[in-house]
């Protein structure tokens, strides 16, 4: 089974935002990046499908700078196969970076393409699904169970209050959702094998936006917080106040 | 010119995501001059359900009902969506960012080639582009964005967008399904043993953190949820989900869920800018906590310092009091 698995660079989620002189993007000074939190699920599900069935590949692609090889080595050292950098300085637009990934995996065997649900720096939630009406796969998304056998397979979904079950033939699309999986961490052996392992990087061109970022500010600061007191003694002014002040019973 | 909202529906049910969709779609039309359309797709009962959206400004209502629509079927309901827009004449559509709409959108945005802008929390027309603010970074930046191509395609943040009654002429029409179109089949929805809310829906929120000690206490949290009315759900803090004493479904923040309620208790929740990721934007926001240096305190609308254990038996019980009048 060939599996890909699209992999973004993000900052880390502590990350404290600055909003850079251009008003539109993240002043990266003192910013940490790291693979996108969910993107690890994905891997991580993708490396346990290659070891139960014995066989195949798993090739991991991003759409980033050149320091987003950084991240492919770090999939190589979790386990993957070979990695492919789509050198490009990305878009907010998702449906920009869904073609360009598109367009690359359409050209590579792939019985499975997974993602994170979502990436958290833009936060889009857009980029999997576009991919699978793009290839015209079937696409199960924000998935935290899933089974394969037979060129099938089974997903369970995560909804309000619930879950989906899904079924479907392979090739697939399968976005990752937290719980599917706790991702494992790379091991000196894999450290070292990764940097044998095929890395290519090729330029690629985005299409036009259809979303236009306009600007980036950062959110307004929440008026200062107000201590009620201290101790069950201030439950009734706490009461009075959601009540008369904030209206909210 | 027409702004199209869809109308999730729930085995046949037309409820909140609904609304507010119905509702900013209203809104936009009126910004533009144009006419509000909404399109509903679900199980036998679908039609009369969405029929109630007149009253908050649809003037058409597009409906596919069946048995096999029951369940949310992605590409069934995917195709449908696109074929009518592909119609023609829509300048802008509005889903709702849930479960449903955060799957098709994108779905939609990619069969038409157009611009989608998710979890928006507000709008502007210039002209005859779309002008939307949406939170990145989990809430630590607001990006301005831009449509100018239309249709342009828009989620939006549960809770923000509120439906007002406003009549529409509300003409029914059939739509077109074809089960063929279903590359995947949703076979089976599983819901919770409770028949509770879930957390990214509700407009109250009770969370739940490491200060509460241990899961044997949450009867505290619940009794709080209770005495709040059915409009409350629990939520829990990443570390209490980590450490199992509650169910992944109930986190809130950065790798958990997203909510914006009118009213959020943060209880024995440190507020690790992870956890105020997933809540900062609550209307109204309370804090308890035996720390009183703890960040939460730095967001909280309002505090109170002091050990939960003697703060929720007193504070559940006055609320009660409150809502039942006195
Ligand atoms: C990539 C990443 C993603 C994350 N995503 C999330 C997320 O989605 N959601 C999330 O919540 N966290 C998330 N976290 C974890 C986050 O950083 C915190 O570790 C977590 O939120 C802490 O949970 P807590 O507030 O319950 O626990 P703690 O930080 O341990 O806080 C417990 C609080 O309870 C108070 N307390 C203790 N006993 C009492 C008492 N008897 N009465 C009153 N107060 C008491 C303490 O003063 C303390 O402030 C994430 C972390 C990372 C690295
Ligand atoms: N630039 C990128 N390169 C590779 N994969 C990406 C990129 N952007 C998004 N993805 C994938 O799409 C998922 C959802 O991203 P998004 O739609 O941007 O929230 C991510 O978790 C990644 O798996």
């Amino acid at each position: 089974m060939n599996t890909i698995v699209c992999i973004k660079r993000v900052p880390d989620s502590a990350t404290r935002v600055k909003i850079a002189g251009d008003g539109k993007s993240l002043d990266p000074a003192g910013v940490k990046y790291v693979m996108n939190p969910y993107d690890e699920f994905a891997l991580e599900e993708a490396l346990r499908h290659r070891e139960a069935a014995g066989e195949g590949t798993v090739t991991v692609i991003t759409l980033g700078p050149s320091e987003a090889v950084e991240t492919l080595r770090q999939a190589l050292a979790m386990g993957a196969d070979e990695a492919v950098l789509l050198k490009s300085e990305g878009s907010h637009d998702g449906r920009v970076v869904a073609h360009a990934l598109a367009d690359e995996i359409r050209g590579r065997p792939h019985d499975l393409v997974l993602f994170g649900k979502q990436a958290i720096d833009d936060d889009n939630m857009q980029v999997p699904g576009m991919v699978a009406e793009l290839l015209e796969l079937p696409c199960a998304t924000v998935v935290v169970q899933l089974e394969i056998a037979d060129g099938r397979a089974t997903a369970r979904r995560e909804v309000e209050g619930g879950h989906e079950v899904l079924e479907f033939p392979l090739p697939a699309v399968v976005s990752a959702q937290k719980g599917l999986n706790e991702p494992r961490y790379a091991s000196l052996k894999g450290i070292m094998a990764a940097k044998k392992k095929p890395l290519e990087e090729k330029e690629v061109t985005l299409a036009e936006a259809t979303v236009e970022l306009v600007s980036l500010e950062e959110p307004p600061a929440p008026a200062a917080g107000r201590i009620v007191g201290e101790g069950p003694d201030a439950v009734p002014e706490l009461v009075r106040l959601l009540r008369e002040e904030a209206g909210v019973f | 010119m027409t702004v199209l909202a869809y109308a999730e529906t729930r085995g046949g049910a037309v409820g909140k995501p609904a609304r507010e969709a119905t509702g900013a779609a209203r809104a936009m039309a009126e910004a533009w001059g144009a006419e509000t359309h909404v399109v509903a797709l679900g199980g036998p009962g679908t039609a009369d359900a969405a029929r109630g959206l007149a009253s908050l400004g649809a003037d058409r209502i597009h409906v596919a009902e069946g048995e096999g629509l029951a369940l949310y079927q992605p590409d069934v309901v995917a195709a449908a969506v696109s074929r009518l827009i592909g119609e023609g004449g829509f300048r802008a559509v509005v889903f709702p960012a849930t479960a449903q709409g955060k799957d098709l959108a994108p779905r939609v945005a990619a069969r038409l080639g157009c611009g989608l802008a998710t979890e928006i929390v507000s709008w502007s027309a210039d002209g005859e582009a779309l002008v939307v603010r949406r939170p990145m970074y989990a809430g630590k930046a607001i990006a301005t964005l831009r449509l100018a191509a239309a249709p342009a395609l828009v989620t939006i943040r549960a809770n923000v967008f509120a439906a007002e009654e406003r009549p529409g002429a509300g003409e029914l029409v059939m739509l077109a399904a074809a089960d063929e179109d279903a590359r995947i089949r949703v076979t089976e929805l599983e819901i919770g043993d409770r028949a509770q809310l879930d957390v990214a829906e509700a407009t109250i929120v009770v969370s739940g953190g490491r200060g509460m000690q241990d899961p044997e206490h949450w009867h505290l949290l619940e009794d709080l949820v209770k005495a709040l009315g059915e409009d409350a759900a629990l939520g829990a803090s990443r570390a209490v989900v980590d450490a199992g004493w509650r169910p992944h479904g109930e986190q809130v923040g950065q790798t958990g869920k997203t909510v914006s309620p009118n009213l959020y208790f943060a209880v024995g929740i440190s507020g690790a800018i992870q956890h105020l990721a997933g809540m900062r934007t609550a209307k109204v926001i309370v804090a308890i906590n035996r720390d009183a240096e703890a960040p939460i305190f730095g967001v909280a609308d309002y505090g109170i310092v002091g050990d939960v254990f003697e703060i929720l038996p007193p504070l559940t019980q006055a609320i009660r009091t409150a809502r039942a009048g006195g």
